[in-house]
Order: structure tokens, then C-alpha cells, then sequence
């Protein structure tokens, strides 16, 4: 597809989010900078999870493929080279807050940890050891990531589309598809594919809006993840209708949204420590 | 096969009265293959009086194999004689730079320009070829084969292995073994740790069993810890790592500039003792480089 190849060019120039960005430029400011915490900053923003893991499993350096983590990215490129290629893309700018009307890209980013911290959770409840859990985190971080490309590469666009769902009370990727033919899952992962990401972690991009798709451990704790973000309102992913577990999701957890939630009990505690990483 | 040290001082050439035993000039280490074949790992200071040499051959067709760039391994290149000259052939391989995104093609290039150096690369005369490598490629040269691994250092830094005929060396470039960056309370700190392992392993078994390993130890046992981060190895891993991979012999490298001979001696011998080693056959048998030595496989 023509536009895929146009965007995942684009993508290289994409600015990664303002509070990370910040956050990169004020802790590597110091010499001694901490190791852990560019680390923490850098794997709880998408756009520079993304580029950061098209780097590490790209073929031109055949480092090493499959891999879905930014500490095994730093095992591999050491600690230096991850924190130059953080000044890098934080020297590409920010994402604008507000760049397109109907969406915030803070609350955006919001989401985006939400579903990335709920998708962990969910994946050891179902017996997921704690160390593959980090990929489940991964995975709901990037999840929404097609989304942020359309909106900074297709803006007129996304904003008709953002505001016909929010008007009409619409899912936003069934606008999508109407309007483009393709939605933001499809964008996601044609993008994830291309840069060589493991396939769970395309698959669960490509198909969190596919009720069609097959059962999928990882796809079923970020689709519910994503439902359960929404619904608590914890940030917001410009999709303004928030739909019921679909039956493949309803078979893993063995139990609806409602039930869920009263299983995982109070997840504010969590959440509240994702907020740092969306704050200025 | 043999080799010969022509440079194995770290960062900085260090000439002078207290290091005239080992050496001042930066790394360098010429490779001769069973053929004839003219490898070199990396162009410190060191690659100037291999030039000299080199011209008593022309013309001249070598490999060059950078393990990273920066200065101390790379200043001697626009000082490699053999480029200025027609009818040599002179191919540069190296790792491709993921923060810049350039490739091993510019090193030349960039260290030419106007403000640094008074001739251009396009003014060579001889005929110079560049290969951006991958990791884990395994490049032909006549009787020798070449392999690299990436190794651990503040840039794409290569390890490069080179086999002739049964016999085979590795130099780590510049080389710190990863330490975890959690703590064991923390939560990364367990899958930090397996991907250390993990990457040990793999880099331990690139290097087991060979006649010789030329491998970064800048540092004491005591100056090690505030230099954590730095890249570089230390008497202590570079005697463990020699050991578990069962090299015969294992020639430390890149001496801290501001260490004498005799200091070197001092923490060399100081090394062996903390680390028992012994004389017993199942040891490697350890060295400190020198330069301008030759050691034949």
C-alpha cells in the first residue's frame, strides 16, 4: 500500500510526546544521568517505543530480531546509544497538545498507559509469567499507535473523522474505515510488520478492533485493557463510545466488564503512577 | 596465521620515556593470513608505522576492520599512507551508526573535511571500498575468515573474530561486560539480568576455545568501580572471561594512557595474584600487549 510507504517515511520525523520529551532533555542535561529512569521515560512513550524497537529489530543492523522490550533494546545497544537516540527524537520536537480538534494528545498518552498498565495486569491474572508481562505492557502502549500517525500525518482528515464519532456517538475505527477503507489498527500494524516487531505485537495492533480475529492471549488482555481504560476514563483515545467485552474476550477472562473490574478490584493505585510520565 | 601489535594504548596516544616498553601508540593489530592476506583491526595511531612498513609492498590490497569510531581507533586512518597511493585496494568495514544513521562509508569522509585535515577523501588516489556491517556477518578473504559480534560500548562497537587454517584470534574492541542498571529490590532488575546472561552466553561461546584473545582491560580492580559506564574491561573480567571460554591465550589491551610501564607491570602482576592464576595447563596463558610484538598461531 502506497500510503503505508509514505507514512512509515513520515514516521521517522514524528515527535514523540511533550512530557517525555521534557523529561528526556532534563535528565540528560546531567552526565550522570540515571540509566533507570531515562529507561522508565523512554518505555512509557509510544512514539519512542516505536522507534526505538524499529531500530533494535531492524535488518540494515541485524542486531537481534523479536525483540519487544526497551531494556533488552538497552542489553543490546548499551545504555549510551539508547539515551543518544532518546536526545535524537527529542530533538525532532513535540507532538502538539491539540493539533487536530477533538484530539489531546496528553490525554491521548494518558490512554495509551492506561491500556499498557491495565494489558499487564491482566496478562499475569491469566498466568502470564511477570517477566513476558512487560510485553503485554508493550503492546498496550503501541496499541493506539496507527492512530497518533493519522492524526499527525492525515489531520484534516482525522478531524472529520473525530468529529462525525463524536457527534453521531460512533466507534471511531468504523468512521475510519468508512471514510479511509483502512482504520488505525490497520495502519498500526502494517506499520509494526514492516519494521520487522514480533508478531504477537502486530497482530494485537492490527486486529484490537477485528471481532473477527482469532483467540489471542496477548489481543484479548489489550482489547479488555482498552475497554476497561475507556470506560474508567482514564485519559482519552478520541473514541467515544466504549463497547462491551467481544465474545473472545468474554471467554478468557470468563467474565464480562463488570465482573472483571470487580476481580481486579480498586486499579486506581496504578494508574495514579502512570500519570507522572503524561504530565508536564 | 600471525599478528602483530602495532598500537595498544586506550584513548589517547601516550608517547613518552614511561611507556616506551608497551607502547604509546592507539589500537592497531595487523593480521597476516596464511596467504599473505593483510587484515587490520582498527586505525589508531598505531596503523601510521604499519604504513611505513606496508610501502616496502605495494601495491598494497587490505581489509580494514573498524571496531567502532571514535578518535583512538580511528585517528590514524587519513595518516594510512597506502590511501594516497594508486594501484592499492583498500576496503574498510565497520558498524553503521544507529543515533546518526550514517554508515562506516563516512568515517573518511567526515574526518577529511576542510576544518580537519587538508585533502579530501575524493583526492585519494588509491582505490577504497566500503561495507557497512551487520551484526554477525562472516566475510571471506582468501585463506581467512572474518566474523564479527557486537560487543558492549558507549557506540556500535564489533568484536572481530578471525580464523586461518584451524587457527583463530578475537579482539573485543573497546569492551565493558554489561552490569544490570536495577537494582535487586527493583522490578526490571530479574529481566535485565536474564538479557545480561543471555548476551554473556552468546558472547562467550562466539569466543570459546581460541588460540588467542586480544581483549580491553583499562582498568584495575580498584579504578573500576567510577568507571562503570565507561565501556572498557577490567583485569578482573578480562582474566574470568579468558578462563570460562577456554582460550589459550589471552593478550590484555588498551593500557590506560597515564599508566607506566612499571605501573602497568605492578597491576598486571597484582591481577594474577588476586585471580590465582597459576601455571597449571587448563590456565590461558595471559600477556600484556606490546607493541611492535608478533605472536604466530
Amino acid at each position: 500500500m502506497e500510503l503505508q510507504e509514505k507514512l512509515a517515511t513520515l514516521v521517522d520525523d514524528m515527535p514523540a510526546f511533550s512530557s517525555s520529551v521534557m523529561r528526556v532533555m532534563d535528565l540528560t542535561a546531567d552526565i550522570n544521568c540515571s540509566p533507570k529512569e531515562l529507561v522508565e521515560v523512554i518505555d512509557h512513550d509510544p512514539v519512542m517505543t516505536m522507534k526505538i524497537l524499529k531500530l533494535v529489530n531492524s535488518a540494515y543492523f541485524g542486531l537481534r530480531s523479536e525483540v519487544v522490550s526497551i531494556k533488552q533494546g538497552v542489553v543490546i545497544l548499551g545504555i549510551n546509544t539508547l539515551k543518544n537516540l532518546a536526545i535524537t527524537i527529542a530533538a525532532v520536537g513535540m507532538l502538539p497538545r491539540n493539533s487536530v480538534k477533538g484530539f489531546d494528545s496528553q490525554e491521548f498518552l494518558l490512554h495509551s498507559l492506561g491500556t499498557a498498565t491495565i494489558a499487564r495486569i491482566l496478562s499475569q491474572k491469566i498466568g502470564i509469567s511477570s517477566r513476558d508481562s512487560t510485553d503485554y505492557f508493550v503492546a498496550g502502549l503501541l496499541h493506539d499507535f496507527g492512530k497518533v500517525v493519522l492524526v499527525q500525518f492525515m489531520a484534516s482528515q482525522m478531524q472529520e473523522i473525530l468529529a462525525k464519532a463524536n457527534a453521531e456517538n460512533l466507534e471511531l475505527h468504523k468512521v475510519e474505515q468508512n471514510m479511509l477503507g483502512f482504520d488505525h489498527g490497520e495502519v498500526g500494524g502494517q506499520l509494526a510488520e514492516k519494521w520487522g516487531l514480533p508478531s504477537a505485537l502486530v497482530t494485537t495492533i492490527r486486529e484490537h478492533h477485528n471481532v473477527a480475529r482469532q483467540h489471542c492471549p496477548m489481543s484479548d488482555c489489550v482489547i479488555a485493557a482498552n475497554l476497561i481504560t475507556k470506560h474508567l476514563e482514564f485519559g482519552h483515545s478520541g473514541n467515544p463510545v466504549v463497547a462491551e467485552f467481544p465474545g473472545t474476550v468474554r471467554e478468557r477472562f470468563a467474565n464480562d466488564m463488570t465482573g472483571l473490574l470487580d476481580e481486579l478490584g480498586d486499579l486506581s493505585s496504578p494508574l495514579a503512577d502512570t500519570r507522572i510520565f503524561a504530565s508536564m | 596465521m600471525e599478528f602483530t601489535f602495532r598500537g595498544v594504548r586506550g584513548s589517547i596516544a601516550s608517547p613518552g620515556p614511561k611507556t616506551v616498553k608497551y607502547g604509546g601508540n592507539t589500537t592497531c593489530i595487523e593480521v597476516r593470513g596464511d596467504n599473505g592476506e593483510i587484515i587490520i583491526i582498527d586505525a589508531g595511531t598505531g596503523i601510521f608505522p604499519l604504513a611505513q612498513s606496508l610501502l616496502a609492498e605495494l601495491p598494497v590490497n587490505c581489509n580494514i576492520f573498524i571496531t567502532h569510531t571514535h578518535w583512538d581507533h580511528i585517528q590514524g586512518l587519513p595518516f594510512f599512507t597506502p590511501i594516497f597511493i594508486p594501484g592499492n585496494d583498500i576496503t574498510i568495514y565497520g558498524a553503521p551508526d544507529p543515533v546518526t544513521q550514517r554508515g562506516i562509508d563516512a568515517v573518511l569522509s567526515r574526518q577529511m573535511e576542510h576544518a580537519y585535515f587538508p585533502i579530501r577523501e575524493a583526492e585519494l588516489k588509491s582505490k577504497i571500498s566500503y561495507v557497512n556491517l551487520a551484526d554477525r556477518e562472516r566475510i571471506e578473504i582468501g585463506s581467512v575468515v572474518v566474523e564479527n559480534i557486537l560487543m558492549n560500548h558507549p557506540a556500535m562497537d564489533y568484536g572481530y573474530k578471525i580464523s586461518c587454517n584451524g587457527k583463530s584470534l578475537f579482539f573485543t574492541g573497546d569492551h565493558e561486560w554489561p552490569s544490570n542498571i536495577y537494582e535487586p529490590e527493583d522490578d526490571g532488575f530479574e529481566e535485565f539480568q536474564d538479557e545480561i546472561q543471555q548476551r554473556y552466553v552468546e558472547t562467550i561461546d562466539f569466543i570459546r576455545d581460541i588460540d588467542a584473545l586480544i581483549i580491553d582491560t583499562s582498568y584495575t580492580r580498584e579504578e573500576f568501580p567510577s568507571k562503570v559506564g565507561w565501556g572498557h574491561g577490567s583485569f578482573d573480567t578480562s582474566i574470568q572471561v579468558a578462563r570460562e571460554a577456554n582460550v589459550k591465550h589471552c593478550y590484555l589491551t588498551h593500557h590506560e594512557p597515564t599508566r607506566s610501564d612499571e605501573a602497568l607491570e605492578a597491576a598486571y602482576a597484582q591481577a594474577l595474584q588476586d585471580n590465582n592464576v597459576s601455571d597449571a595447563a587448563s590456565e590461558p596463558c595471559f600477556h600484556l600487549a606490546q607493541e611492535g610484538r608478533t605472536i604466530s598461531l
